[in-house]
C-alpha cells in the first residue's frame, strides 16, 4: 500500500494557487493571494477563526468556488472542475463519516464510486495502515473518536490523491490524543510522501507537524516558512504573537553600528542586529522570546554585551518543568519570562526587584505601526 | 413508532442522596399511567368488546349472544374481497404517489431553503388541517366534477382517453372514479408523508454530501448512496403514516368514488350504520387489522430499518 502510495506521490502533487480570492457580497473572506505548495511537503495553513484558511483548503478541494484566480494541481488547471473530478481528497472537521456504512465500506466508498471491482485488499491494507483492522464491520458511532479521525484518513487516502487536504483533523480530540495523533499523521505523511494541508488553529500543532506554515490572518497570509524560522524570526507582530508567545517593547532607533542598531525603551539602551529587524523605521517594536530572557536577582552583575533591562517580578508561576515570571519592566511593559527549573530553590518570589538580560541576537524587531497586541487573543476586535 | 430510531437519551445519573431512590424508580411509572389508563379504556375494552361482538350470532331484535361462530369472518372476507383489493392496492398507489410529491419536497425543504422560508413551507403543509377533513375533501370534489377545470384541462390535452383506456377513469370522468378517490388519499395524507421525511432529512449533516462529492460520488450517486439510505427511517415512518390511515379510510371512497370505488371502510360503516349487522362488521374490523399488520411486518422487515442511524 505505501509504495503504491509512494508512486502517485512521485506523479506530481505541486498544489499551485495564484490570485485565488473569495467574497461572499460585501464581506471578503480571502484576499487574492498566491500560494505554491510543494509535491510531498506537509504544509498548514494556520490562523484564528475566520481568517480564511478553511476556505482556502475549500477551494481546493473544490468544495468552495473561487471569487477570482485558479487553482493548479499536479500542473493542471482544476478551478473549473466539481470535487468528484479533482485529484484530492478531504479528511473533514468533524471526519463526516457515514453513519450508514461500516468502517469498510466507509474506506471503500472512493473506490467503488470510481468503478473499482476487488477493493478487498487495499481496503484492507489501508485499515492497517490505520491499525483499524479488527474494526473493519464496525460501525461509525461504535468508535472513539481517534478511531473515527484515522477511519477518516483511510478513506481519504486509499484513493491515491495527489494532494491530502485535511481540515482541522484533530480537532474533536482531547490534548493527550491529539499529541499521539499529531506524531501518526506525520508518521503516515512520511510514508506515503503524498503533499499534505493540513488546516489548523493550534500553532503548537502545525509546528510539531508541518514542514512549512503559512501564518493567516484576516484573509491575507502573513508569512510563510519553515517552523523554526516564522518562531525565530516573526516579520509582523501578529505572527510574534500567534505563533509561541512574545514580549514586544515599543523603542526607538538613535543610532547604528556596525551590524547593530541602538535602540532607546523609554531610555534604556537596548541592541538589535540589522539583520535581524524587518523595518527600516524609526520606530520600532523589540520582540523578545521569554524563554530566551534569563532573570536575576537586581544586584547580579550582567555581562557586557547582552541587553539588560530591570523590573520587578508581579508574579511568578510554577509550572514543573519550567518556572513563568511576569515581570514589570523600567520600560513600561510586563515582559514574560520562562526560566527552566535546572536549580532547585531558585524561584524569586513576587515584589523581588530582577534584572533581566538577554544575548542581542535573540532579538527582533518590527515596524511598530502594527498593532502590538496583534495575534495574542485580547486584541481589540 | 420504533422506526423512528432516536439516539437512546443517555443515562440519567441520580444526583440525589441514596435514600430517596426507591421513589425515583417509581417515577417513571406514574408518568406512564394517564397513559396507559387511556390505552385500556380507549383501546383494549374496546377492543376485546369488539372480539365477543364478531363471534357472536343473533339479530338486532333478538339480541346478539356469544356463539364462537367463526365462519362470519369467512364470510365477511369472501363478501368483501374485493373491497380489500381495492383498499390496498388505492392506498398503496396513494403511498407511492406521497413519496413521489413528498421526498423532493422535504428535501428541498431540508437542504435548500433558507431558514426563513423553510419554517413558511412547513406550515403551508400542515395548513390544509385547519380545515376538516370532510371539508377538504368535499372540495376536491368540486375541483373534479365534470364541469370543473381539472376536466377541462385533461380533456383538451386528451389525457382522459388515455386514463379511460386504462380504467383510471371512465366516461371521460374523473369524478366517481378510482383516479379521484387516489387523488383524495394522496392529498389527504400527504403531509403525514412530508413531516417524518423531513425530519430524517433535516438531520443529516451536510458534510455528507460534501465528503460524497470528495469521495468521487456525482450528485445523483450522492443522493442514491448516502441521502437516501440515511434517510429509509423517515421513508419507512412516512410510508406506514401514510398507508396505515388510507387503508381504512372511508370518506375518499364515499365521497369522490362510486359505489365501485367503494373500500373496506365503507364496508365497515354501512355493516355498522345501515345494515346494522354487527358480527359482520366487527370481523370486517378485525381482518382489516390483522392485513394491515402482517403487511406491515413484511415491511419492516424487509426495510431492516434496524440498523439505521
Amino acid at each position: 500500500m505505501t509504495e503504491q502510495l509512494r508512486d502517485t506521490a512521485a506523479a506530481g502533487g505541486d498544489v499551485r494557487l495564484t490570485g485565488i480570492s473569495k467574497t461572499y457580497g460585501a464581506s471578503t473572506a480571502v484576499h487574492p493571494l498566491d500560494l505554491t505548495v510543494p509535491q510531498g511537503s506537509f504544509f498548514a495553513l494556520l490562523g484564528a477563526s475566520g481568517c480564511g484558511k478553511t476556505t482556502t483548503l475549500r477551494m481546493i478541494a473544490g468544495l468552495e468556488e473561487p471569487s477570482s484566480g485558479t487553482v493548479l494541481i499536479g500542473g493542471q488547471d482544476v478551478t473549473a472542475l466539481p470535487p468528484y473530478r479533482r485529484p484530492v481528497n478531504t479528511v473533514f472537521q468533524s471526519y463526516a463519516l457515514f453513519p450508514h456504512l461500516d468502517i469498510f465500506e466507509n474506506v471503500a466508498f472512493g473506490l467503488r464510486r470510481r468503478g473499482k471491482k476487488d477493493v478487498r485488499k487495499q481496503v484492507e491494507e489501508m485499515l492497517e495502515l490505520v491499525e483499524l483492522g479488527a474494526m473493519a464491520r464496525r460501525k461509525p458511532h461504535q468508535l472513539s473518536g481517534g478511531q473515527q479521525q484515522r477511519v477518516a484518513v483511510a478513506r481519504a487516502l486509499i484513493n491515491h490523491p495527489q494532494v491530502l487536504l485535511l481540515d482541522e483533523p484533530l480537532g474533536a480530540l482531547d490534548l493527550k490524543l491529539r499529541r499521539q495523533m499529531q506524531l501518526e499523521l506525520k508518521r503516515i505523511q512520511t510514508e506515503v510522501g503524498i503533499t499534505f494541508v493540513h488546516v489548523t488553529h493550534d500553532q503548537e500543532e502545525a509546528m510539531t507537524m508541518a514542514d512549512t506554515i503559512a501564518v493567516m490572518n484576516g484573509g491575507r497570509i502573513e508569512q510563510l516558512g519553515a517552523p523554526a524560522d516564522l518562531y525565530e524570526n516573526p516579520a509582523t507582530t501578529f505572527v510574534a504573537n500567534f505563533l509561541g508567545q512574545s514580549n514586544l517593547i515599543p523603542a526607538e532607533v538613535t543610532g547604528r553600528s556596525g551590524d547593530e542598531l541602538q535602540l532607546s525603551a523609554s531610555g534604556v539602551r537596548l541592541a538589535l542586529p540589522k539583520a535581524r529587524c524587518a523595518t527600516e523605521a524609526t520606530r520600532v517594536h523589540l520582540g523578545v522570546r521569554p524563554e530566551k530572557i534569563t532573570i536575576a536577582h537586581a544586584c547580579t552583575e550582567v555581562a557586557e554585551g547582552r541587553n539588560r533591562v530591570a523590573g520587578t517580578v508581579v508574579d511568578s508561576s510554577f509550572i514543573g518543568v519550567s518556572t513563568q515570571y511576569v515581570v514589570r519592566a523600567e520600560t513600561g511593559q510586563e515582559l514574560a519570562v520562562f526560566e527552566q527549573n535546572m536549580d532547585r530553590d531558585v524561584r524569586i518570589a513576587a515584589g523581588a526587584p530582577v534584572v533581566l538580560h538577554w544575548n542581542p541576537a535573540h532579538s527582533f524587531g518590527m515596524d511598530a505601526t502594527q498593532a502590538i497586541d496583534a495575534g495574542t487573543g485580547e486584541e481589540a476586535a | 413508532m420504533t422506526t423512528t430510531t432516536e439516539a437512546a437519551p443517555p443515562e440519567v445519573v441520580p444526583l440525589t442522596a441514596p435514600a430517596k431512590r426507591p421513589r425515583r424508580k417509581l417515577t417513571p411509572y406514574w408518568l406512564l399511567l394517564p397513559g396507559i389508563a387511556w390505552l385500556v379504556v380507549f383501546f383494549a375494552v374496546p377492543m376485546i368488546y369488539q372480539g365477543s361482538t364478531s363471534l357472536q350470532t343473533g339479530s338486532l331484535e333478538e339480541g346478539f349472544k356469544v356463539t364462537w361462530h367463526f365462519a362470519t369472518y369467512w364470510d365477511a372476507l369472501v363478501e368483501y374481497k374485493w373491497h380489500f383489493v381495492r383498499s390496498f392496492s388505492y392506498a398503496a398507489t396513494a403511498t407511492v404517489l406521497c413519496l413521489a410529491i413528498g421526498y423532493p419536497l422535504a428535501y428541498t425543504i431540508a437542504f435548500k431553503a433558507s431558514k426563513r422560508w423553510r419554517n413558511v413551507i412547513l406550515i403551508l403543509v400542515i395548513a390544509p388541517f385547519f380545515t376538516s377533513f370532510l371539508i377538504r375533501t368535499l372540495a376536491w370534489k368540486t375541483i373534479l366534477s365534470d364541469g370543473g377545470p381539472v376536466v377541462g384541462a385533461l380533456n383538451t390535452l386528451h389525457l382522459l382517453d388515455i386514463s379511460d383506456a386504462l380504467g383510471l377513469t371512465s366516461g371521460h370522468r374523473v369524478l366517481a372514479t378510482p383516479l379521484a378517490v387516489v387523488c383524495g388519499l394522496t392529498y389527504n395524507f400527504l403531509p403525514f408523508m412530508i413531516l417524518p421525511l423531513y425530519t430524517s432529512l433535516e438531520r443529516i449533516d451536510p458534510r455528507l454530501h460534501e465528503a460524497a462529492g470528495d469521495l468521487y460520488a456525482r450528485p445523483f450517486t450522492t443522493f442514491r448512496k448516502v441521502t437516501f439510505p440515511i434517510s429509509l427511517p423517515g421513508v419507512v415512518a412516512g410510508t406506514l403514516l401514510t398507508f396505515i390511515p388510507a387503508s381504512g379510510d372511508y370518506i375518499n371512497a364515499q365521497l369522490l368514488g362510486s359505489p365501485s370505488e367503494q373500500m373496506v371502510g365503507n364496508g365497515i360503516q354501512k355493516q355498522f350504520l345501515n345494515v346494522l349487522d354487527y358480527p359482520t362488521a366487527a370481523a370486517l374490523s378485525f381482518i382489516l387489522m390483522a392485513l394491515i399488520l402482517g403487511m406491515v411486518t413484511v415491511y419492516m422487515k424487509k426495510a431492516g430499518t434496524e440498523d439505521l442511524v
